[in-house]
């Protein structure tokens, strides 16, 4: 056989494929090349994001790279005893080409370029995939230059704020302030989302290159990653890439032969969803209970330790290489009104073909659910849809043809959020979901305001009274007085939005709360 | 003091001198006495409230903030299972009913024979294969009642290497 160049196969090693089996068949697959001493060498990259398909395995051909999915445990003997490494198009987990398969080829993949295409720790694999070329446009540019870049490619928070990305910066570069700081907030922790930890697993790199990016602009040379607890396998793979651009020099002192200097610690959070809210976080990162900071003083200003420090999501961050590398107009061109470039949304709960979509703003949500997405798994109508995470409303179909765009859904009292999407079936009782939101919001309120506090504890009580058939009508006038408290006199977006998916379950789906109609 | 809780304190008395310079050390200190411990014993407490120049109302705040922190010892496992909103559209509430019924413990607690700790979690970012469950660093997607009981019979008959964390 031909010794200069194994044929690569692709095994992704991110922690979904891994929890549908990936690890197991990697291992074997490994164990028959050793065996046989195929001409095959195994490359765990990350996941493509087709996860109905995971474990997806690819095989790298002349043609491109073909692929085989799902394989499953029960059938991993049987495929490797087929020896699909021979492009065996009648095997019937054949694929075809990866980047031919309907789900991925329409997608619009910037952020996500790399994502499932290389190995997350080869930084060679990185470089050639145009890894650090956004690096390497900053480092000619100024620090007003390099804001003004990201100001103009339209780029808004992605953790969920959508607050536009430059003008942070530009407030941040323009303290005067000798220590400064970035913060990446990897506390990806609203239900249906997965995008950041996609990221850090399948390309790290892109993350450390875009904070470094930013600290060059803003001018912080210590950058802190805030990652949630429940991701260890994205702190073992985000460490370990950290590492490695550390010896390449793209971090420390001197980065890529500049006068530039900046370092990245990973802090580890500890199970509390409120610390993924900004000031939470950075007390969090003080080593103090996560407790909400009133605003002002805004974090730009007076942020991590008291100094001015920017606050972006992991997905924010790894979008500044490729606006960098391609320019402000280039990212900026997609999109929809005041929502541009892309956003990667996550199609998760009860959808057929659950995956990661990155699109441009502006296509309809029902083309997400349907097209992309087929339908309910269990095969049932859908009913509802929760976007952006457990604070999001509850969508009706009668509102799924709502373009995906951050003022589109603002205008009909929802959120798009972190981009997340759980779907269900007409099985779902919206009552149920209701007082989930409202005991959600209990067990992770942080405790500083009272209506957040309190007023999910109440809402919790009010809801059951309702379902209860005590008093529904009253009852039903005392949870809307609560959910204006909450609304109105929170101090952050918590106890603030709890009352979305509350309010939307009992506007749209009404016969959810049989009580309600009786009196 | 016991024997067992002097060693403990020198253990912890060890990462607060390894971690205080750090900024912002507490979390990462409480981290380590965790992983080196499986939990964050009392007498933890004063040694990281003097290292850290901290009340021990301080310290002991943010123990119980964080939903992650122990203050006894877990089971040898420690089972979480999602109940955030995708597990539920897929079925988590009778997964949790299954287990809590199953292994005769509600969440927060160990069973009986000490070998499993049932917790709750609120999202494991797993949301493309719901629900799903997390034994020490392993995540399981698409799981049953049926695929959950595989899993608890294997940990507890051992057959199961679970990696641990750090």
């Amino acid at each position: 056989m031909n010794k200069t160049v194994p044929t690569r196969i692709f095994i992704p090693r991110d922690t979904t494929s891994c929890s549908l089996g990936a690890d197991r068949v990697a291992e074997l697959v490994q164990q028959t090349i050793s065996e046989n001493e195929l001409p095959l060498q195994v490359v765990r990259n990350g996941s493509r994001g087709l996860y109905w398909l995971e474990p997806m395995i690819e095989v790298e051909t002349e043609a491109g790279r073909i692929a085989y999915g799902p394989v499953t445990d029960d059938c991993i003997e049987d495929f490797i005893a087929s020896q699909f490494w021979k492009p065996n198009e009648n095997h019937p987990l054949y694929l075809g080409l990866t980047q031919e398969i309907g789900f991925l080829k329409n997608q619009q993949r910037l952020t996500f370029a790399r994502v499932g295409v290389i190995d997350p720790l080869s930084i060679d694999d990185y470089r050639q995939q145009g890894g650090f070329v956004g690096l390497g446009s900053a480092l000619t540019l100024s620090s007003a230059e390099i804001v003004s870049v990201v100001t103009r490619s339209g780029l808004r928070g992605r953790g969920g704020a959508a607050f536009p990305t430059g003008i942070k910066w530009q407030t941040v570069l323009d303290t005067d302030s000798e220590q400064k700081y970035i913060v990446c907030n990897a506390d990806e922790g609203d239900s249906g989302t997965y995008s950041d930890r996609m990221l850090m697993e399948s390309d790290p790199f892109s993350l450390i290159e875009g904070m470094v990016i930013a600290g060059i602009a803003v001018g912080a040379n210590q950058g802190f990653i805030y990652l949630r607890e429940e991701y260890p396998l994205a702190e073992e793979i985000l460490c370990k890439a950290i590492e490695i651009a550390n010896e390449h020099g793209y971090l420390g002192n001197n980065i890529a032969g500049s006068n530039s200097s900046f370092s990245i610690d990973v802090r580890i959070g500890a199970g509390a969803y409120i610390c993924g809210e900004e000031t939470a976080m950075l007390e969090s990162l003080e080593g103090k209970r996560g407790e909400v900071r009133p605003k002002p003083p805004l974090p730009a200003i007076k942020g991590l330790f008291g100094q001015p420090s920017v606050i972006n999501n992991v997905i924010s961050l790894a979008s500044v290489p490729i606006i960098l590398a391609d320019g402000a107009e280039a990212y900026e061109c997609y999109g929809a009104g005041r929502s541009r470039g892309t956003l990667p949304f996550q199609l998760a709960g009860n959808i057929k073909y659950a995956g990661l979509v990155e699109l441009a703003f502006g296509a309809t949500l029902r083309t997400l659910l349907n097209d992309f997405g087929g339908g309910t798994r269990t095969g049932k109508s859908m009913k509802a849809v929760q976007v952006g995470g457990p604070l999001g409303a509850y969508l009706p179909e009668s509102q799924w043809d709502v373009a995906l765009d951050y003022e589109a859904f603002v205008d009909i009292g929802a959120m798009l959020g972190h981009g997340g999407i759980v779907a269900f079936d007409d099985s779902v009782d919206m009552s149920e979901q209701a007082r989930f939101s409202m005991e959600f919001c209990a067990i992770e309120s942080c405790g500083k305001c009272t209506p957040c506090r309190i007023g999910s504890v109440r809402g919790v009580e009010v809801i059951d009274n309702i379902c209860n058939g005590e008093s529904p009508s009253q009852n039903l006038q005392l949870l809307n007085d609560l959910c204006e408290t909450m609304t109105d006199a929170s101090l952050c977006a918590m106890g603030g939005m709890t009352p979305f998916p509350v309010r939307s379950a009992l506007q749209h789906f009404a016969e959810d709360f049989p009580a309600l109609d009786k009196s | 003091m016991t024997k067992a809780s002097t060693s403990q304190v020198e253990v912890v008395a060890g990462i607060v001198q390894k971690h205080k310079d750090v900024s912002g050390a507490l979390l990462p200190i409480l981290h380590a006495v965790q992983n080196e411990l499986g939990y964050v014993p009392s007498s933890a407490v004063q040694v990281i409230a003097d290292g850290l120049n901290l009340s021990r109302a301080d310290v002991h705040g943010v123990i119980s903030f964080y939903h992650y922190f122990r203050s006894s010892p877990p089971g040898r496992h420690i089972l979480q299972i999602c109940r955030a909103e995708s597990c539920q559209a897929m079925g988590s509430r009778k997964l949790e009913a299954h287990a809590r019924q199953s292994l005769q413990v509600d969440f927060n607690q160990t069973t009986k024979d000490g070998e499993i700790t049932l917790l709750p979690v609120y999202c494991l970012g797993n949301c493309a294969c719901s629900p799903s469950v997390r034994v020490g660093d392993k995540v399981y997607g698409h799981v049953d009642s049926e695929k959950l009981d595989k899993i608890v019979s294997q940990l507890v008959s051992g057959a199961v290497e679970v990696r641990q964390h750090k």
